[in-house]
């Protein structure tokens, strides 16, 4: 599926659209990680919890649970909140 | 896998000459400067009177450290995060002109439960491991945890028992106990005779020592005094800034703490409060601690407003560092060139180094983004560079 990528991440996958699968948003994490190392750890902590400022959206309804199935249609955008001075 | 890329260094074409005393003088000075928004290196000339910048590195992450290893000298790691994305670490084994992340950065091990389970949120300090050890490093985070990487900073585990020791869990404090960007592990120091042989130092929990590769950990906390209405036994109040250890002479250890600049030399576990000697109107208050690379009785403090509600900024809006010939029993004050009015900035802990050249040279970092150096150990001071960001860590080394 269709995974759109924030400018802070781009510099692993060098592109704003990529392509990774997985039944759901943990799996899908995790193929992005095997194909862009270093990626999920960025958004996500060693308690795999979602980072603060990061949020994840599926056909454009925001989802906190990395559990939630996907479709190999669904498009999956991840986005940060970007703050701060 | 992120990476950067710089252009390479300018290559100097003077040879190095021989020192007094038969040391081989280094031809080059290396200055790493980790700032709020990215790292610099600067290239000095051998005679230290001009710099090259390189930079900025990784524009935009907040970079707490950035350290060569002087087991090869071309290695650099650099401790890195963002606003908004987590921790990492970044290596270089060409000084800077490519960097590429590590594989497993630090990070606490998975919780069972993980409501418990801690975060790093940054690594805070790097320190190069025993001269015997070659690729093997140590980190310390926010919050309070000992890492190792014994493949050169590409991966890192959790070293010795202290992360989720219940004792020292109990001793790290809670988020309110720390610092206000967050509790730190820092000050980790390899003795130089013994890789077994280590101290570390935590705001908040004290200065800790191990003599069996981190197998077994004690506090190294007397004589250390804590704010006033605090109880000096209860090792969560102590708060160490900066801890350093003496080169030519391991068995003496100097300590800019939260109370005062205190001195220990070993066997003796008892810190002696050497900042009493500091003038009454300045106090022995600040962050950074500096020792001579060859000298063991000379040592330099920047002593920080501690008054009332902790301003924590130069003294007066007067900036000025204090030296030590005497192993503490006098102070100087070094503020040659530096503003003598309305400069009101902070030296933080990792913000103050020395170079190792016959006539050392000292460096400080601001934190309002000026980077200064003395060629004369203190005496004269002049900018290197205006306007960076934040500063949070200086270091310099000698390229070979």
């Amino acid at each position: 599926m269709k995974v759109l990528i924030p400018t802070p991440l781009r510099s692993y996958t060098g592109a704003r659209e990529v392509d990774a699968s997985g039944a759901t948003m943990g799996e899908l994490l995790t193929d992005l990680d095997r194909r862009f190392p270093g990626l999920r750890f960025r958004i996500i902590d060693e308690q795999d919890r979602m980072r603060a400022h990061m949020r994840f959206f599926i056909n454009g309804e925001q989802v906190f649970d990395l559990a939630r199935p996907l479709r190999p249609t669904d498009e999956v955008q991840i986005v940060q909140a970007l703050s701060g001075g | 896998m992120a990476r950067t890329t710089r252009k390479p260094a300018a290559k100097t074409k003077k040879p190095a000459k021989k020192a007094r005393g038969g040391r081989s003088r280094p031809s080059k000075t290396l200055v790493m400067v980790a700032t709020r928004k990215g790292a610099w290196l600067f290239h000095g000339d051998p005679a230290r009177k001009t710099w090259r910048a390189d930079g900025p590195h990784f524009l935009g992450h907040i970079i707490n450290h950035v350290v060569l290893d002087p087991r090869d000298g071309r290695t650099l790691l650099a401790a890195a995060k963002t606003g908004h994305l987590g921790p990492t670490v970044f290596r270089s084994t060409d000084l800077g002109r490519t960097w590429k992340e590590a594989a497993k950065p630090p990070a606490f091990a998975k919780a069972a439960n993980e409501e418990k389970g801690r975060t790093v949120d940054h690594t805070f300090w790097l320190t190069p491991a025993h001269a015997n050890e070659p690729n093997v490093w140590y980190a310390g985070t926010s919050p309070q945890g000992l890492f190792r990487s014994e493949d050169g900073g590409v991966s890192w585990e959790e070293f010795s028992i202290i992360n989720d020791d219940p004792q020292y869990r109990e001793w790290m404090g809670a988020q309110q106990d720390g610092t206000p960007d967050g509790p730190k592990m820092h000050s980790v120091i390899v003795d130089p005779r013994n890789p077994s042989h280590l101290y570390f130092a935590m705001s908040g929990g004290g200065v800790h020592e191990t003599l069996d590769k981190g197998r077994t950990w004690k506090p190294l906390v007397k004589g250390l005094e804590v704010v006033e209405g605090f109880d000096p036994a209860t090792i969560t109040f102590h708060d160490p800034h900066c801890v350093r250890l003496c080169p030519s002479n391991p068995d003496r250890l100097y300590q800019q703490n939260h109370c005062g600049i205190y001195r220990l030399d070993r066997p003796s576990n008892e810190w002696v409060r050497i900042g009493k000697k500091m003038p009454k109107q300045i106090g022995d208050i600040g962050f950074p601690m500096v020792v001579h690379p060859r000298d063991a009785d000379t040592a330099w403090v920047f002593p920080m407003d501690g008054q009332t509600v902790w301003p924590r900024i130069a003294i007066d809006g007067v900036p000025a560092a204090f030296g030590t010939r005497d192993a503490g029993k006098s102070w100087k004050r070094l503020d040659g060139g530096l503003p003598k009015s309305q400069a009101w900035w902070t030296v933080k802990r990792q913000a103050m180094t020395a170079d190792v050249q016959d006539t050392v040279g000292l460096y400080f970092g601001t934190t309002s983004g000026d980077l200064w150096m003395s060629r004369d150990e203190g005496r004269k001071w002049a900018p290197i560079a205006r306007h960076l960001p934040e500063i949070y860590a200086v270091e310099a080394a000698e390229l070979r």
